[in-house]
């Protein structure tokens, strides 16, 4: 035991005092590999990427003031044999309610279910706590309990397949949303343009807007789950075209402390850095104290549309940008099962706009009287109980 | 033991007191010779000063988990407490400067509980601190959770934040002071008075050999149960201070109970309680956060942080494991 600890500990320390030998000559190893952007993740799909920057330019279909009934490039299902009089029940299986993002978009559903309370007599919700044993044990129970539509919301993409596609032998019309299933039952998917759509948006902006050749901080929430790979993997395209040098890609585990103490680190590090991108917003304020903190101007920084961030950017007058994944998207699928039991056509995948909010645009969305984690793209601003029910 | 330590050692140039702060401010230097090698810049006072002050949590932590570890127990429920102390905070305080004192007295109680139940559940009940804390832990994980129904609310003041993110502004010679550094060498002062006391030798005592200690009328569960006591105020400071540095977050507790029992070891305090002193935990907490700057600035990937720890707390272990065999 002691033995093998010792080795571990030396190996580790060799590791870290290997270095320097390599250092006067080689520089620190991440700028030797190309813009230090690394391999390309094993998640990333051209065709996928590719489809996905080209929905960034189209025009959606719907009406323009409300973007969560409008789609991208729609194909239309037919659903006359779902056709059925209300009033309906709705069941509704939660992958989870563990972050802000799913508090704010559940929040929007409830009122969206609200505001239709008189085609809707009853609105089933199960949580599965993020355990995908537990959501499918609740899919099934939600079967035997009558209700006319299913929205799902998968907590994973392939062990929810074959629960998803129990309920669409059922019978009933089935929605899924947000996480997809691989299987086509379902009436329609609904989701955003996506994470290629949302990593391509924040690298762009940052290279545009940094020094040539500059140094980019990566801040990445975790490795390894596919809607955070894609927003990485488009952001990697993006500065490896930009030919800026990436110094550094660091996982945060979404934890500010963390965060903050990477950024410094990076700062003494490297004296200045020119531009941070990150894969999702929570940590973004973080990111920005760090530099305040450090006496040092903030550089180019793409966020989400948490108000903490929409906050600190107005104020400080950052040069930011906040790509977005809506949480108005829980809204879609109230609609669209509605639509399904009026036997109307809906699109089927139903693609959302993903709008970004800009220098320009950031006065509409920042609402100061709203709380610091509350997602300003919830499309909620015109439901019933706003602004109390998302405070 | 110390009796027994005594005999076996064989001659040394170097007299080195078991569990003394000898080895670990060998290991502070090296490490900051390594650092101003690599990165001068970094020992300038003010990029030092906000090193000292953002490692200022740990060391905390560290300090109130060695009161616990030197009286032959464990407090693994110390990194669930800062998460909960900061989520609590930041719901009460909901961006209220004027309620940042009521909170902050309301914090060092909650942390004072907490301890008292650890410690009342491990000498009174006698669960193992192992077992008592690990379930402190998940009760604490799961409380926040159900409390805040998955995601923080409300907002942390200003006024609170100041503690862990300002800092006193143009010191001669040391540019910036933060107020965690200050608030650190209160608690510093205050830990290392309490060790030269009664209590700290009794405290020892009751870790080297609770049964002597006794037989000689030292009551082991109450000291014991200051013991918890100590370990949850100083996670409730270290709360205060790191929600000021980072803001209210989930994560913001995660994993500091292993970094707490790492950088103790790391100070030459024996698992099993006994020996060491808390300057050396403190010192040990400190040269861990030295440690991972340095793997950062040597550009080593911040995944093998905790590999770093989990060899070095076994590496502690077998050591003193050995030690304690060939007597």
């Amino acid at each position: 035991m002691a033995a093998l600890a010792a080795v571990t500990l030396l190996s580790l320390t060799a590791c870290a005092t290997d270095e320097p030998g390599a250092g006067p000559s080689g520089g620190s190893s991440s700028s030797a590999a190309g813009s230090g952007t690394g391999e390309q993740s094993k998640f990333f799909v051209q065709a996928d990427y590719d489809a996905e920057l080209a929905l960034l330019g189209a025009t959606p279909t719907g009406p323009a003031d409300k973007p969560w009934e409008q789609m991208l490039n729609p194909t239309m299902v037919d659903t006359a044999k779902f056709k059925k009089a209300g009033p309906h029940k709705i069941c509704f299986s939660n992958a989870a309610l563990n972050n802000p993002w799913r508090q704010v978009g559940f929040k929007t559903m409830q009122a969206e279910v609200e505001a239709q309370k008189s085609r809707i007599k009853e609105f089933v919700h199960v949580d599965a706590e993020g355990k995908d044993q537990k959501q499918i044990a609740d899919i099934n129970d939600l079967l035997g309990k009558g209700c006319d539509a299913l929205i799902v919301s998968p907590n994973t993409t392939a062990t929810l397949t074959p629960a998803v596609e129990a309920a669409c032998q059922a019978g009933l019309p089935v929605v899924v949303f947000d996480r997809g299933v691989n299987t086509k039952c379902p009436v329609t998917f609904i989701n955003p343009i996506g994470g290629y759509g949302f990593g391509h948006a924040g690298a762009e902006f940052v290279s545009q807007k940094m020094k040539p050749g500059g140094k980019v901080l990566a801040l990445r929430i975790l490795p390894g789950v596919d809607v955070l790979e894609t927003r990485w993997s488009a952001a990697k395209v993006a500065f490896d075209k930009a030919k800026v040098d990436v110094v550094g890609v660091e996982f945060t585990d979404g934890d500010p402390a963390k965060t903050k103490k990477i950024v410094d680190d990076y700062i003494q590090r490297y004296g200045t850095i020119d531009g941070v991108w990150m894969d999702a917003g929570a940590v973004a304020v973080a990111a920005v104290e760090a530099f305040q903190d450090a006496g040092k101007p903030v550089p180019p920084i793409n966020g989400e549309d948490q108000l903490d961030f929409l906050k600190v950017w107005k104020d400080k007058n950052l040069t930011a940008i906040a790509p977005t994944y809506p949480t108005y998207q829980w809204r879609t699928p109230i609609i669209a099962a509605l639509r399904i039991l009026d036997g109307q056509q809906v699109s089927s995948p139903w693609k959302l706009p993903q709008p970004t909010i800009t220098q320009d645009n950031l006065d509409r969305y920042l609402d100061p009287a709203m709380p610091p984690l509350h997602y300003a793209m919830c499309g909620c601003t015109d439901l019933p109980g706003y602004p109390q029910r998302w405070k | 033991m110390q009796l027994v330590q005594r005999r076996p050692l064989p001659p040394r140039r170097v007299r080195l007191r078991p569990g003394g702060v000898l080895p670990i401010l060998a290991i502070l230097v090296v490490l900051l010779v390594l650092v101003g090698i690599r990165q001068p810049s970094f020992l300038d006072p003010p990029s030092l000063m906000s090193f000292l002050g953002r490692s200022a949590p740990i060391i905390l932590l560290a300090a109130g988990q060695y009161f616990v570890i030197v009286s032959g127990e464990f407090d693994l429920s110390v990194g669930s407490l800062v998460t909960a102390q900061v989520v609590v905070a930041a719901r009460l305080i909901d961006s209220d400067p004027a309620r940042t004192w009521p909170v902050v007295l309301l914090l060092l109680a909650f942390g004072a509980l907490v301890g008292l139940v650890n410690g009342l559940i491990t000498t009174r009940l006698r669960v193992p601190s192992f077992i008592t804390t690990l379930g402190m832990f998940l009760i604490l994980v799961g409380a926040v959770y159900l409390w805040s129904d998955g995601a923080p609310k409300g907002g942390l003041s200003e006024e609170f934040r100041r503690f862990g993110r300002r800092a006193v502004e143009d010191v001669p010679l040391l540019g910036r002071v933060p107020y965690a550094l200050l608030v650190l060498l209160a608690v510093a002062v205050l830990a290392v008075v309490l060790m030269r006391s009664d209590f700290g030798r009794t405290l020892v005592a009751v870790g080297d050999n609770p049964r002597t200690a006794q037989l000689s009328g030292v009551r082991v569960w109450r000291t014991r149960t200051v013991a918890f006591i100590l370990s949850g105020l100083a996670a409730a400071v270290a709360a205060i201070l790191l929600g000021g540095y980072s803001g209210v977050s989930f994560q913001a507790g995660a994993g500091l109970e292993f970094g707490a029992i790492t950088a103790v070891v790391l100070g030459g305090v024996a698992l099993g309680g006994g020996r060491g002193s808390v300057v050396g935990a403190m010192l040990g907490a400190l040269t861990l956060e030295l440690l991972f700057a340095l793997m950062n600035f040597y550009g080593v990937s911040g995944a093998l942080r905790s590999t770093v720890q989990g060899a070095i707390i076994l590496l502690a272990v077998a050591v003193s494991a050995t030690r304690s065999s060939s007597r």
